[in-house]
């Protein structure tokens, strides 16, 4: 008795549960999603904010995309997970792809987001040091596992003798505590951490006055940025997929310029131990990265890419070009066009730096 | 030799005891925390040199390198962040610590069930015991910080959750000390008992469960002890190249690239996460007191903080 009972109540939850799948299938039925991983360089953080935003306002998903951002980690390189294809898209540096390509990765580079680079040399202005040359005889930090050779390149280019190359630390200990005298920093990373920090002879957080910067854009050996790589051999059969996916992080892009306050909530949901002012900082410092994009964002600016080469082979981090076939502007270029005829403004010419404020420790 | 009851003993025993273990320990705490402080202030009343000489201090002295202890328990109190509505880093630590300990906990249970198995067979098998102990020893010289990166990605192409990997490396930490020391314990009565054993026309899997495991209960929970905190160092390690937006491994490695701005978050974290190890190793020996008679612990209190308790 009470066993019939309990197989009736089963097949009528059985019954409940096909119908509301069934209910969910027929709404489905418009649009297939297609799922797709995107691989970032390292954690959560606003350098990646344009991609979180696309997944949380819903781009991808009205582009019939269902993109799974995996957060980057030590030791993962997301050259290797692209090229064994855990990962149809990932993010990276353009010389680091390179090197990739060379070990026979095959990718290609479908979306040049960052137009300019982010590294600087930080030194402290009582120093002195307000161009290469004022190296010579100078002890100079380096991350090295190829974040150097626009240092290494801008060293050659000046032809600044005797100075001390030290490996330095993905932090700024070496120079708060001056056993170097010039050292590595993203803008929207390394320089802000030394602006959230307290000089302990005034009490207050150190100010841009304490610090002169020298930024590789102006010194002419920069070197492109985070770029959106995809292996060839999929490329082949999934350039509608790339396409869209294009389409949907341009206008993640766009919305964090226009929202940054936004993209940092979003960011910040992602991670618990990411400070609010620090991520402030460095969305702002990464719409500056990407804004203005003269011919629209994502697309190749050709006379960075051939300084890229150039430094790159100069300083035998890859044996050859690789020519232009390794990076393709069609893929960006059309969804450049999708988001113009939608009304986007897909180059920021008028957009303008904010000012944020720094909190101690970045909080 | 009288063979008291445990309870019947301890009672009278366990208050004094138990207030004298408190009182050692805030002493400890207490001096850690002076020394600490009397470091740093020496070393900014000095310049960072000892006292009358020109010898520098070998750890800088400065609220980065050093922050105040005030400072590290304020931060642990105060939001990781600012904004409303944000919780305190302690509860954002305890919350990495609780997701890691699943991890630890998984791999403790996995590696120790395993390191155990692999003594029973070593000594079922002298041929097994000379042939792969070497591998075992072996094991334990190749860095995790190697195997970690491999493991992760093995898992992911496998299709397991990024925790099943971590706890897969975690228990890779935890098996040898327990292998190591069951394979001891299992040993450890003398041949004459399982002579007697055998006499009685005991098999092998008598002798096994009524004579060699019980032995080997007192050896194995100090491995157990050992395994849990490698457990849990596993788990932190193998959380760094997993990708995981959660966890202790997350919150000391985003904490450590910001130590030059917020350097008490990351003494926080080490703290929470020392704690996380020491909570752990605590059930263990809760477990232990649990299951076995205090007389025949090894190593425990009642032999070495009270002289003259009988030895059974």
């Amino acid at each position: 008795m009470l066993k019939g009972n309990r197989m009736w109540r089963l097949g009528a939850f059985l019954l409940a549960i096909s119908m509301v799948a069934t209910a969910c299938g027929s709404d489905d039925d418009a649009g297939e999603t297609t799922a797709v991983n995107l691989q970032l360089q390292w954690f959560a953080q606003a350098q990646f904010a344009g991609y979180y935003a696309a997944v949380d306002q819903g781009f991808y998903e009205d582009e019939g995309l269902d993109v799974t951002i995996l957060e980057g980690a030590v030791e993962i390189v997301p050259q290797q997970v692209v090229a064994s294809g855990q990962a149809e898209f990932g993010l990276a540096w353009v010389p680091k792809a390179l090197v990739s390509n060379e070990e026979d990765a095959g990718l290609v580079n479908i979306g040049q987001v960052f137009q300019r680079s982010g590294t600087l040399m930080v030194s402290w202005a009582d120093t002195g040091i307000t161009e290469p040359a004022d190296w010579a005889g100078r002890t100079v930090g380096n991350w090295g596992f190829g974040n150097e050779f626009e240092l290494t390149a801008a060293i050659e280019k000046f032809d600044v003798a005797n100075v001390s190359l030290v490996a330095q630390n993905f932090d700024m200990e070496a120079l708060l505590n001056r056993e170097i005298d010039a050292a590595e920093a993203m803008t929207y990373n390394e320089y802000a951490q030394v602006l959230e920090a307290t000089n302990e002879a005034t009490g207050e957080l150190y100010q841009p006055s304490d610090l002169n910067v020298i930024d590789f854009n102006e010194v002419g050996t920069a070197m492109l940025q985070d770029s959106v790589w995809v292996s060839e051999d999929w490329l082949t059969d999934n350039e509608d997929i790339a396409e869209k996916f294009l389409t949907a992080s341009f206008r993640g892009w766009i919305y964090c310029r226009d929202n940054p306050d936004s993209c940092v909530d979003i960011v910040l949901d992602a991670g618990p131990t990411l400070g609010r002012s620090h991520q402030t900082w460095q969305m702002n410092e990464i719409n500056a990265l990407i804004w203005p994009s003269p011919g629209g964002i994502g697309i190749m600016d050709k006379a960075l890419w051939d300084q890229t080469i150039d430094v790159a082979t100069g300083q035998s981090v890859i044996q050859a070009d690789p020519g232009d076939d390794a990076y393709r502007t069609d893929l960006a270029e059309k969804a450049v066009d999708t988001l113009n005829d939608d009304g986007f403004d897909t180059t920021g010419t008028t957009w303008q730096k904010a000012t944020v404020t720094l909190n101690p420790g970045g909080e | 030799m009288v063979q008291t009851t445990p309870s019947a003993r301890s009672k009278p025993l366990r208050s004094p005891h138990r207030l004298r273990t408190i009182v050692s320990f805030s002493l400890i705490v207490l001096t850690l925390a002076l020394l600490w402080e009397g470091y740093k202030w020496m070393g900014q009343t000095t310049g960072g040199v000892w006292p009358g000489t020109n010898v520098g201090l070998p750890v800088r002295t400065n609220n980065r390198a050093m922050p105040h202890l005030w400072d590290i328990a304020a931060a642990l109190f105060r939001p990781a962040r600012s904004g409303a509505n944000e919780e305190i880093l302690l509860l954002t630590l305890i919350k990495a610590g609780l997701f890691t300990l699943r991890s630890a906990f998984t791999g403790f249970i996995v590696g120790s069930a395993f390191g155990f198995s692999l003594a029973i067979w070593f000594i079922r098998s002298p041929l097994a015991e000379r042939g792969l102990m070497p591998y075992v020893v072996a094991s334990q010289t190749v860095p995790l910080i190697a195997i970690a990166p491999m493991v992760v990605i093995w898992g992911g192409q496998a299709g397991l959750p990024a925790w099943v990997s971590v706890a897969i490396i975690s228990s890779y930490l935890s098996f040898f000390p327990v292998a190591i020391n069951a394979l001891r314990g299992l040993r450890s009565p003398p041949a004459t008992a399982s002579e007697l054993m055998r006499s009685y026309a005991a098999t092998p899997r008598e002798i096994l469960t009524k004579l060699q495991i019980p032995a080997a209960l007192p050896f194995l929970f100090p491995a157990l002890k050992i395994a849990a905190t490698a457990s849990v160092i596993g788990a932190i390690i193998g959380e760094l190249p997993a990708g995981l937006s959660v966890g202790m491994g997350r919150a000391l490695l985003s904490f450590a690239s910001s130590f030059s701005s917020a350097p008490e978050k990351l003494f926080g974290a080490v703290l929470i996460a020392s704690l996380l190890g020491l909570t752990f190793v605590g059930l263990v020996a809760l477990l232990e007191r649990r299951l076995i008679p205090p007389t025949r612990r090894l190593g425990e209190e009642p032999d070495m903080l009270v002289p003259g308790t009988a030895r059974a």
